[in-house]
């Protein structure tokens, strides 16, 4: 019955989408329906050949293989979202790369939103829902609740990244930083982000263990807050049922307060948040002792949650913003340094007592590494929310640099230590393939991100510098191409640096792909352990 | 007073305090007597039930919690 149901709903959406392709206003919105229409049909298909088998459901066991897909979906886009960064990196350095006959398409400012959205939603996105699926398992000591809603989230929001990609390159924007995806697939990742919240509350609540794990109160606080800002920031009217654009409901600095609110907040919960969830499972597991004080991790979380939420306004120093909410913005930022490194300590001190790991496990050098940026970068940010620091920083490259340090140093490795401490145990492997190529992709990545960022401090500050420079009579000394003439070799160690950064995520994929295909498998604990090498 | 002034005095008043005097007592609640023997036990919660969810009903075993 419930089969026929499904039949019947995709059935029809893929006639709808082939229809809304048909009188589609605009091109972006005419490629998606067509990707709707194709996505329903498989679907379509793959529920008709299963109809009528029986469904068994190991009780006993937890649902890996969501997870399973999830590791592969975000090693996958990893490498996607870093390449098309190194492309626009190069694309910055040798303007020439933008070429004039996909001009419009494959063009700088098509492929930014398609990189920052590849890497923070779906190389970030994917390792936040399987990490969460994961963690959220084993610390309740039970299996994920809703049967497949589980996999509906896996692949409804790999049906997103599909949409948003292919409506990025073609010109569908909402023209808001981090939220540049339309109207439509806004409302899309809203079903699939209830469904995620239905299926992580779900499982907390039907945990057999009497406390709920501080690494499921960071994931629970990230999806709800996620939830909240996503709603909040992409109200807005269609301007047609079968067109990309929309108006939004705010206007003028309400808008760009309500975005910034947003934007900060996609940081401090998507980002920070989220990852946190990892750190507090991954890193004392890898480290094989308890959290380092788990009173400290309590307090971390709240004062996270309390403080965050205010600090947005920092992204509008010195715009029509009124100086009360900047001002606001600006000391909520500098009171945050706090629990953000109360979290740092709490991490790194978990090793008190097997620094001597540090030397051996490579795994453990690239956590400690990760909450290493992550402390770094939780000072550069408060201390840049400084007005006067501001002034000098905003609008140049050094944002950029702070970004990546954060990005790359800290939701990069950590979730790379995640990818390597999950692959052994999901495909139940007695170990990784190569720990040398670990050391690889580690001392790799390291030294990119430390390219990445030195070369954007020295070309932020100096363009920074540049922009304010005035003569004895008061002029301004250099024109804005003076800048970006200065900016080039700077650029080009900006983009080896994403070379160098991208090629360990490569070896990363190979030494994953080789752990599952080259060694033979443990003895079965449970039938989760017959999985075919896939 | 208009809407947005009666709201904005309360945010930065009534609500402003409430919330200050709440994160002061959920930091007290961390700290208070007894909650190390509960945090110690959820800080190792993570290193039982790797392979499989624990069996329907069954409660943890304190005997067990001692071990892990």
């Amino acid at each position: 019955m419930w089969d026929y149901v499904k039949l019947v709903v995709l059935g029809v959406v893929a006639v709808f989408a082939a229809i809304a392709a048909n009188y589609a206003h605009d091109l972006p919105y005419q490629v998606n329906a067509i990707v709707v229409m194709l996505a329903a049909a498989i679907t379509f298909i793959w529920v008709a050949r299963r109809m009528g088998e029986p469904v068994t459901v190991a009780v006993n066991e937890y649902n890996d293989g969501v997870v399973r897909a999830g590791v592969i979906a975000t090693a996958f886009w990893g490498v996607v979202g870093f390449l098309v960064g190194v492309v626009i990196a190069f694309q910055l350095a040798f303007p020439a790369l933008n070429i004039p006959g996909v001009e419009g398409i494959l063009n700088f400012g098509r492929l930014r939103p398609l990189h920052t959205s590849a890497v923070i939603f779906a190389f970030g996105g994917n390792a936040l829902i399987c990490t969460a699926f994961y963690v959220v398992q084993r610390t309740s000591a039970a299996r994920l609740w809703g049967g497949n809603l589980a996999w509906f989230v896996f692949w409804g929001w790999q049906l997103m990244i599909v949409l948003a990609a292919t409506s990025y390159v073609l010109g569908g924007s909402q023209g808001k930083e981090y939220a540049e995806t339309v109207w439509y697939i806004d409302w899309w990742i809203v079903v699939v982000w209830v469904s995620f919240l239905l299926v992580f509350l779900g499982t907390v609540i039907m945990r057999k263990e009497p406390h709920i794990y501080v690494a499921n109160w960071f994931y629970l606080s990230f999806i709800v807050t996620v939830a909240l800002l996503h709603v909040v920031n992409n109200l807005a009217i269609p301007v047609s049922f079968l067109s990309s654009k929309s108006v939004s409901l705010f206007s003028g600095v309400q808008d760009a307060m309500t975005q910034w609110w947003y934007g900060h907040n996609a940081v401090g919960f998507f980002l920070t948040a989220g990852f946190l969830g990892m750190m507090y499972y991954f890193v004392p597991k890898q480290a094989e002792r308890p959290v380092f004080s788990y009173k400290l991790s309590i307090i971390h979380f709240w004062a996270l949650i309390f403080l965050y939420i205010w600090a947005g306004p920092h992204h509008l120093h010195y715009t029509a913003l009124p100086d009360w909410a900047s001002t606001l913005g600006m000391v909520f930022s500098i009171m945050l340094w706090m629990p953000s490194w109360g979290g740092m300590i709490n991490g790194l001190m978990t090793l008190s007592g097997a620094w001597d790991k540090l030397r051996t496990d490579p795994i453990i050098r690239m956590m400690v590494v990760s909450i290493g940026f992550y402390g770094m970068s939780t000072f550069e940010g408060p201390m840049m929310s400084i007005k006067a620091v501001n002034s000098l920083s905003h609008y140049t490259d050094w944002t950029i640099g702070h970004v990546h340090s954060g990005a790359l140093g800290w939701n990069g490795m950590i979730t790379f230590g995640a990818l390597y401490f999950l692959v052994p145990r999901l495909w139940n492997r007695e170990r990784l393939y190569s720990l040398s190529l670990v050391s690889w992709h580690f001392w790799l990545a390291t030294i990119g991100i430390v390219l990445y960022a030195s070369s954007m401090w020295v070309t932020g500050i100096m363009e920074g510098l540049m922009w304010r420079e005035v003569d004895a009579n008061g002029f301004l000394v250099n024109a804005f191409a003076d800048t970006v003439a200065a900016k080039f070799p700077m650029y080009v160690v900006r983009a080896l640096g994403g070379v160098m950064f991208l090629s360990g995520a490569i070896i990363m994929c190979y030494n994953l792909w080789m752990t599952v295909r080259a060694q033979p498998a443990k003895a079965a604990v449970n039938a989760n352990n017959f999985v075919p090498a896939e | 007073m208009d809407v947005y002034s009666l709201l904005r005095h309360f945010a930065d008043s009534w609500m402003l305090l409430f919330m200050t005097l709440v994160f002061v007592g959920v930091v007290f609640y961390a700290f208070r007597p007894g909650s190390r023997k509960a945090q110690n036990e959820a800080a190792m919660s993570i290193f039982r039930n790797e392979r499989r969810p624990a069996a329907s009903g069954a409660e943890p075993d304190a005997s067990k919690l001692k071990e892990a």
